[in-house]
Parts: C-alpha cells; structure tokens; sequence
C-alpha cells in the first residue's frame, strides 16, 4: 500500500483528536483524544519505519535499517501507559472533589 | 616661589570657613575678631608685597597647581601680582579690613548666628574678589568673577525673611549671569583663536597677531559686556540700586568700593587688547557717559538715601568706563582708588545715619543730625565735598584726568561730564542738607533716639575721610607741579594708555570750569535745601527722574513679562497638554492593550489548546517552505 494512505489516516485520526480535545467537556472523552493522538503518530512512525525498511529486508532479513521509528512507538506506548495511569489518578480525584467531571470547572487560576 | 602671594587670599579662605562652619558656637566679638583678622592679616601681607613690586618691578607668575591639563591645552591656578593687581589688593583688603570693623558693630544686633553668617560671606568675599585680581589668566579671574556675584547675592539678600530683599538679590544675579555669558563666551573666542588664556600669553605681539580686527571687536565687545554686568552700566544697571536691599557696609564694600569696579580692573588689564579696538572703545565712553548722565538725573530726586549713594555709584562707575573709553587707563583706576575712599565713606556714614535713626533711611524724614553726629557729620561732608570734586580733595584729581582725557578725545564727551559733574555735586549737597542740616523732621520717638554712633564705626569713617582727602596727592597732574606717581607706577601693566597731549593752560580752563559749575551747584543745593529742606512730592520732569526714568517698569513690559508669558504658556499648554499628553498617552495606550490582551487568559484550558492548534496551522501555512523556516530560525537567533 501506497504511504499515502497511511499519512492521510493519521492526520485523520489526529484531527478527530484535536477536534475532541477542543470540542468536548467530558473529561474522559478529552483524555481518550488524546491518547487518539498519540496513536495516530504511532500509526506514522510505524508506517514511515516500514517503508524505509522494506528494500533492506529484502536484500538482507537481518537489516536493522529504519527500525528506530519502531523502537519510539515502543517507547511512546509505555509513556502513555504511565501518563494514562497518572491521568485517570487525576480523573478520579477531580470527580471526588467535584463531583463532575466537567473540565470547565476547572477555571480557578482564571483572574 | 614667591611663599607670600598665596597668604593673600588664604586668610580670607581661613576666616570664611571658621565662622561659616563654626558660627554657632563662637560668640560675637571672636567671630567679629577673625573675621577682621583674617582681612587685616592680607592686608598687612598686600603691603609688604606692594612694596615689594614697587620697588622691583611685578612679581614672577608661578602656579600653584594646573587646574585644567587636558593635551596640550594647561590652565594653571597661577597669581600674579603685578602693578595694577597689588594696587587693587591694597584697595580690597585695606578696605575690606575698615568694613569689617565697621560692621562688627553696625551688625551687633544680630543673632548670633547671622552675625557668623554675615561675616562668613564677607569673607568669602573678600576671598573671591582676591582671586579676581590676582588671578593670572582669565579663567582664574572668572572663578573670582563668579565667586563675588555669588557673595552679592548672598549678601544682598542677607535678611532672607524680606521678600523684596530676595527678589532684589534674584536680580542682581540675572543680571550678572547676562553680562557672565559675554565674559564667557569672549573667553571661548579668546582660546579658540589664540589658545591661551594666560594674560602673558595674550598680550603679546605674537597671540594678537593671530587675531583678525573683527575678532579683536568682538571679543572685546563681550568682554564689555561682562564688565558691563557686574560694573552697573546701562543696559545692566538696574540691578545695582536694588542690590541696596543688604545691610549697609554690605553695600560699602560690594556695591561701591570692590565688586563693581571688577569691570573697571579686567578692562584695564586688557587695555592692549582694548586699544587695538577703537569701535569698542567708542562704545564703552559712550555708555560710560551715558550711565553717569542717567544715573546722576535719577539721583536728584531719590529720597532713599541709600539709593542717591546708590545711583551716585552707577554714576562714577560711568565716569571710569568713560575713562576706559577715551584711552585713559590710569585714570579710570585712580578714579577707582578715590571713589572707593568716598563712595565706602559716604555708604559707611549713610549706615551710621540709618543705625542712629533706628533704620530710617527716607532724608525727608532726617535733617539737623549735624548736632546729634559730629563726626558722621564731618566725615560725611568731607565724602561729599571729594565726590563733588572739590579740589583738592581726591575726587578732584581723578575725575580731572578723566574728563581731560575725554577732553583730548572729543569736547562734547568733556561737556557732558562735566554736565555729570554738576549734578553730582548738587545732589549730594541736597542729600548732605537735607539730612544733616536744618531740624529734625522725624517723630519724636527718633529723635530721642539719635546717638553718635560707636567708636567700631566712627574710627573707620575717619580713615576713610583723611583717605579721601590725602588720596589724590599719588595723582597730581603735571600742570599742577605734581608727578603723577600713579601713571608712572601703572606705566608698565597699562602699556597701551594715551596721554592726553593738552597745553596745561588748556587744562587750567578745563579744570576751572568743572571746578566753578560743580561749585555753582554745590553751593546753589546747600543754600535752597538748608533752606527749605522738606522735599515736596515731584511734579512732571521730577516725577519721572523720582521714578527713575521708568527703566525697570521698561524693562518688565518688554523682557519680564513677556518672559514670563512665554513661561505660562510653556507651562500651561506645552507641558500640560503636548509633554504630559505624550507621556500620560503612552500610559494609556499600554494600558487599553493590556486590558484587550487579558481577554485572552481565559482560564479555559481548551481555549489555550485551540490558540496552541490554531497557531501551529499558521505556522505551517507560513512556513510550508523548509528553506523560509531555516531562515526564519537564522534570524531569530
């Protein structure tokens, strides 16, 4: 498949991930965008990764040739496992203090 | 070095410092004692050197330390006392020394600390017109310059709790910081062109070889213009009988014997220069006897009788500038010598009148003090006597040689002064009459009052009055049998004087004829104000001489008040609405900016991320380019 496809997934996923985080009040919707987000990215790296690979592995199967690009999807998951974790801490926090979790309460730093 | 010189002004430093930092603590008859201690001493160390340069020649210059050394441009604190310096000396600080006695007693009413005060800027004084004369360049001459005007308006304005006595001293400042900006700037021409200020330097064949006609003009011109600030002559003048606001000696010593006759000394020591400029000599003897004709007309109908001394002053300041004038040199310095003699007598006798009257100072409210006063009665007649230029007083002798040389000069110059002296002669009777002689018009209470005043007052007034009988005799003419010892002493420093070439029975007429008009007069004031000595209000012609021509209210509608519309209108429209519109706009501007900026610190953290979104899409259409970008970078770091 073409790389093209992949780009225009990602930059499609990316933006339904924008568009939620900007758009929605749910904080648990924002979360999911952006976690949306960053797979979109991995969906790129993965796929740029691929393509620069393909010709060296043809050639020789034990080529490590653009293999980077998957080695940060790697890293990128197991940061947002943590920051997934830190984030429902905070989710889960705010809802007892609040009893919502509504991110437009969150205004107090506001005047 | 000469180990002598520097004392001469040390000691009026030493006495200005002790009883202006100390005047709180010392009583009066120490501060009194330092005081005239301090000018006693130069005055003792001034003979020695007078005698020293009469009988050797000037003294070397040597410079104490180089004041300004910047490249190959040196201005060194350097004395030099020569012939015409060590004359001035012995005049400031003889003087000086007879003022501070007098004044230890004129001044004893005083507080204590005024008294300090009072004795302290005499000194200071004293010091600054020391430095004037002995200064060896023109620099040093102007921080003398500077120094006493500065004395004058401390002086003048010495009871600070009078209003009008700080506005008179406020005057006498500006209008000696306009003549200032003319010695200043002669100067600047003065280095410019020749590169040395050094009188040595300056007056040689060789430095004025360097300056064109039009220079030598101009320079002198301004010069004049300086000497014409400080020595009271029309434009300037105006200053000087405002400046009788100080206490009387004050007025003795400044306004009459010393600072004025500043501009007299820095004309004479630049004579060489002078000669070469005939358009400013011409200038100068016509406002010099333009001055004394003006100030001798506003005289005969003052009734301050500080104020008749006053204008009287402006007068024989004119008579010396006409002097400068026509070339005679020696003549306006001896007429210095004797004016300072009479006009100090004259001011110190006018404050034993004022002191013994309980400070009245009006002649229509005086008379018949004769019997109360002897010895103010007689020293003062004797000062009247010598001003009028009764021979052989020592008045006589030097308006003489002026008005001879004027004669030389130009007849008309010759008749107009002795027109001047005329009326100087019957105004000074008229004050004479009306305040020493008839009854006493006072109220009773003055009269109780009248006393002869302390021996710390008489003495100096007899001094001064044998001076001012005796001081004529270093000036007599040949035609007389004299030698003129004064001419011959000055020959050296005054190189450049002209000798009026007048047949002496020439001179005998001339000296009739002033002799015989200013007699007429003197004698035609004492017999119609012995008389009838009260003074009526002053009608037509009379009103406006008692008005003073209406000078200064000229001089308010076309300088002051101008002035000081073009100052309101800088003040309420330029700075109110141009200079604070700009600065309080600015503050406006940043403000109203502000308040539109906060708007975006929503504290909504979704608008954040929108503006974050928004700004990128922006910076990615900008800059699709990658070559703009790198650009982009370049420039911003």
């Amino acid at each position: 498949m073409p790389i093209q496809y992949y780009i225009a997934l990602s930059v499609c996923l990316f933006c339904i991930g924008i568009v939620g985080v900007l758009t929605r009040r749910n904080v648990i919707i924002i979360f999911m965008c952006i976690e949306l987000m960053l797979n979109s990215v991995n969906l790129l790296l993965v796929a740029f990764s691929k393509m620069y690979n393909a010709p060296a592995f043809a050639a020789n199967p034990a080529s490590t040739v653009g293999i980077d690009g998957q080695l940060f999807v790697f890293f990128i998951m197991v940061v947002a496992a943590a920051e997934v974790s830190v984030g429902l801490a905070i989710i889960v926090m705010m809802y007892r203090n609040t009893h919502s979790i509504d991110v437009n309460f969150l205004n107090r730093l506001k005047n | 070095m000469n180990n002598l010189v520097y004392l001469i002004p040390l000691f009026p430093l030493a006495g200005f410092l002790i009883n202006g930092l100390f005047r709180k603590s010392l009583n009066k008859p120490l501060i009194g004692i330092i005081g005239s201690g301090a000018i006693l001493a130069s005055f003792v160390v001034s003979l020695v050197l007078f005698f020293q340069v009469k009988s050797n020649g000037a003294l070397p210059v040597e410079a104490l330390f180089s004041f300004i050394n910047v490249h190959d441009f040196k201005i060194d604190f350097a004395f030099q006392v020569d012939q015409l310096s060590s004359i001035f000396l012995l005049i400031i600080t003889g003087i000086g020394f007879l003022i501070h006695v007098y004044s230890t007693s004129y001044m004893h009413d005083e507080p204590t600390e005024h008294f300090g005060r009072y004795f302290a800027y005499l000194n200071l004084f004293v010091f600054s017109m020391l430095l004037l004369v002995m200064g060896a360049n023109f620099v040093i001459m102007f921080i003398g310059w500077e120094g006493v005007g500065l004395c004058s308006y401390l002086l003048i304005g010495f009871w600070f709790k009078n209003n009008n006595y700080n506005y008179a001293a406020k005057k006498a400042f500006v209008m000696n910081r306009i003549g200032d900006l003319g010695f200043l700037l002669a100067v600047f021409w003065l280095l410019a062109k020749v590169g040395t200020v050094n009188y040595h330097d300056v007056f040689t064949a060789e430095s004025l070889a360097k300056l064109t006609p039009t220079d030598i003009t101009a320079i002198t011109l301004l010069l004049f213009v300086g000497a014409a600030g400080k020595s009271a002559q029309i434009p300037l003048y105006t200053w000087l009988p405002d400046a009788m606001a100080g206490p009387t000696p004050v007025s003795a010593l400044i306004h009459a014997a010393t600072m004025v006759t500043a501009g007299i000394y820095m004309i004479a020591r630049s004579n060489v220069l002078y000669s070469l400029a005939h358009v400013t000599q011409n200038v100068i003897a016509i406002i010099g006897i333009a001055t004394a004709l003006l100030a001798a007309t506003i005289a005969l109908k003052q009734n301050d009788i500080k104020k008749v001394l006053a204008y009287s002053t402006v007068s024989q300041l004119g008579y010396m500038f006409l002097g400068l004038g026509v070339g005679a040199y020696t003549g306006a310095v001896f007429h210095v010598m004797t004016h300072a003699f009479f006009k100090a007598l004259l001011f110190l006798g006018a404050g034993s009148v004022i002191h013994a009257a309980g400070g009245e100072q009006d002649i229509r409210k005086m008379g018949g003090l004769k019997k109360y006063m002897p010895y103010t009665h007689l020293t003062f007649l004797v000062g009247c006597i010598a001003i009028a230029g009764m021979p052989p007083f020592s008045g006589f002798f030097s308006k003489d040689e002026i008005l001879a040389a004027a004669y030389a000069r130009s007849p008309i110059l010759w008749g107009l002064g002795v027109l001047g002296a005329a009326m100087t002669a019957f105004y000074m009777f008229r004050l004479y009459a009306t305040t020493f002689l008839g009854s006493f018009r006072g109220t009773h209470d003055q009269e109780h009052h009248l006393h002869e005043s302390p021996a710390a007052m008489t003495i100096p007034l007899v001094v001064l009055a044998f001076l001012s009988v005796i001081g004529g005799a270093v000036g007599v003419p040949e035609a007389l049998h004299g030698h003129h010892e004064l001419h011959h002493f000055l020959s050296p420093v005054l190189t450049t004087e002209v000798a009026p070439e007048l047949g002496h029975s020439t001179e005998y007429g001339l000296m009739a004829v002033s002799v015989v008009l200013a007699l007429a007069a003197l004698l035609f004031a004492l017999n119609k104000f012995s008389k009838k000595p009260e003074l009526g209000e002053p009608t037509g012609f009379g009103k406006v001489l008692a008005n003073k021509w209406y000078i200064d209210e000229l001089y308010d509608a076309v300088i002051v008040n101008p002035l000081l519309k073009f100052a309101d209108f800088l003040k309420n429209v330029v700075e109110k609405s141009g200079i604070d519109g700009i600065v309080n706009g600015v503050g406006r501007f940043v403000q109203y900016l502000s308040r539109q900026l906060r708007l975006l610190q929503s504290g909504q953290v979704g608008n954040y991320i929108l503006f974050m979104v928004l700004s990128i899409v922006v910076l990615f259409l900008v800059f699709w380019n990658q070559a703009i970008i790198l650009q982009f970078l370049q420039k911003v770091f």
